[in-house]
């Protein structure tokens, strides 16, 4: 499988979940883990350019996969992927642990609808929770976003 | 390790799945998992071994069947979401499926995997079951169709054969008027209650241990929903009678 582009091997243990080999195996720990059951959204990845939960899919399923994670957005020491760049500027985050997930699922949703509307922008964060109740700055993050993508 | 102990099969055709759902003791499919992963991550469900056919071939077609549309074992959500063939045929599959869960959920879950996993409150089989559409099975013992109404037997339950696999859901045209109106407490969840009308027919989701038929006219008619900390049984009542007139009124 492909991991932001470099070539990594699958785990051995079929029961390897994507999100603890991103996080154990290949210690790519900007992958939250939240509730692992699908809910929380913390853990999103995009395989294949389209955000999907790590936790519901086993590491081996990605063989033969693109995986991009957070750490994928942007290289270390270089400028902030746009996404990254509007949560920083709109203070879409505060405590953090929900902001990997929700910048995954905004690069889906952008990559999907480049112009989003309201309802778009909506449905397309609904699948995120952040329990420090930032969504108005984060709303605000996505729309900053479709300005720095231009 | 979150899911316990299982064995791991990934075959590339239907007759290699078949021959190991017809061999294999305590097998499980597993398509897009949104399901079958979080119940293996607690431990709800602990089977010996996953058939997992995401990487069967030739499994990944909507097309059109019949006058209506059929939608292949491994068709994620999102696909019928955005297929033009669903939109134009049976529109209503098309609506129905954007409240599946969210986005993220949809790129990965499969509509035949939501009527074979038959949760009581979701949406697909109770439209597959207001249109009178079928599901197709196959196994080693050959192939066969079983119409919506004798497909769901009980809560999560269905009529499916352990060694049976559904490699394929067929949707009938909708024709019009149609609608689908559910209630849940967050945007995404599974519904409280829910109602789809295909024309003059009514099935209700989330009341009762399978999606069920009712009267519009009456449509409580007979209904014991059970109630929870979300909804007691009368809310569930009271929803499915706003609801319904609602859909009946467009």
């Amino acid at each position: 499988m492909r991991i932001n582009g470099v070539d990594r091997p699958a785990p051995s243990d079929a029961r390897r979940l994507l999100s603890d080999h991103l996080r154990h195996e290949l210690g790519l720990t900007g992958t939250h883990v939240g509730c692992e059951h699908g809910v929380c959204g913390c853990c999103t990845v995009l395989l294949d350019g389209a955000p999907v939960r790590s936790c519901l899919m086993l590491a081996v399923q990605a063989e033969g996969h693109d995986v991009t994670t957070v750490e994928g957005l942007a290289r270390d020491g270089a400028p902030l992927h746009p996404v990254q760049q509007a949560f920083h500027e709109c203070h879409a985050l505060q405590c953090g642990f929900c902001t990997p997930g929700f910048v995954m699922s905004v690069v889906g949703l952008l990559a999907q609808h480049p112009h989003p509307s309201a309802q778009e922008i909506e449905e397309g964060i609904a699948g995120n929770l952040c329990r420090c109740t930032g969504y108005a700055s984060i709303r605000r993050a996505v729309t900053r976003s479709v300005e720095l993508l231009k | 390790m979150k899911p316990p102990p299982f064995e791991h099969h990934e075959p590339t055709t239907i007759e290699e799945t078949c021959s190991l759902l017809g061999s294999l003791e305590d097998a499980k499919v597993l398509a897009g998992g949104q399901s079958l992963i979080p119940l293996l991550n607690f431990r709800l469900a602990r089977p010996r071994h996953l058939v997992d056919i995401n990487r069967v071939s030739g499994v990944d077609r909507i097309y059109e069947r019949d006058g209506g549309v059929a939608v292949q074992a491994m068709v994620r959500q999102a696909a019928v979401e955005d297929s033009d063939l669903v939109a134009r045929i049976c529109p209503l599959l098309g609506v129905a499926v954007r409240l599946v869960a969210h986005r993220v959920i949809r790129n990965r879950g499969t509509v035949c995997g939501s009527l074979a996993h038959a949760d009581p409150a979701s949406e697909l089989p109770a439209v597959l079951l207001a249109l009178g559409g079928h599901a197709v099975a196959r196994s080693t013992r050959g192939e066969r169709t079983i119409p919506a109404d004798q497909l769901f037997s009980g809560l999560f339950e269905t009529t499916l054969a352990p060694d049976e696999m559904v490699v394929e859901a067929w949707f009938p045209a909708s024709g019009r008027p149609f609608a689908i109106l559910e209630e849940s407490r967050r945007h995404g969840d599974f519904a409280l209650a829910g109602v789809v009308r295909a024309d003059a027919r009514l099935a209700l989701f989330g009341v009762a241990s399978t999606p069920v038929m009712a009267d519009p006219r009456d449509p409580t008619l007979g209904l014991q929903p059970g109630g929870d900390l979300e909804a007691s049984a009368d809310f569930r009542l009271h929803l499915v009678r706003v609801l319904t007139e609602k859909a009946f009124a467009a």
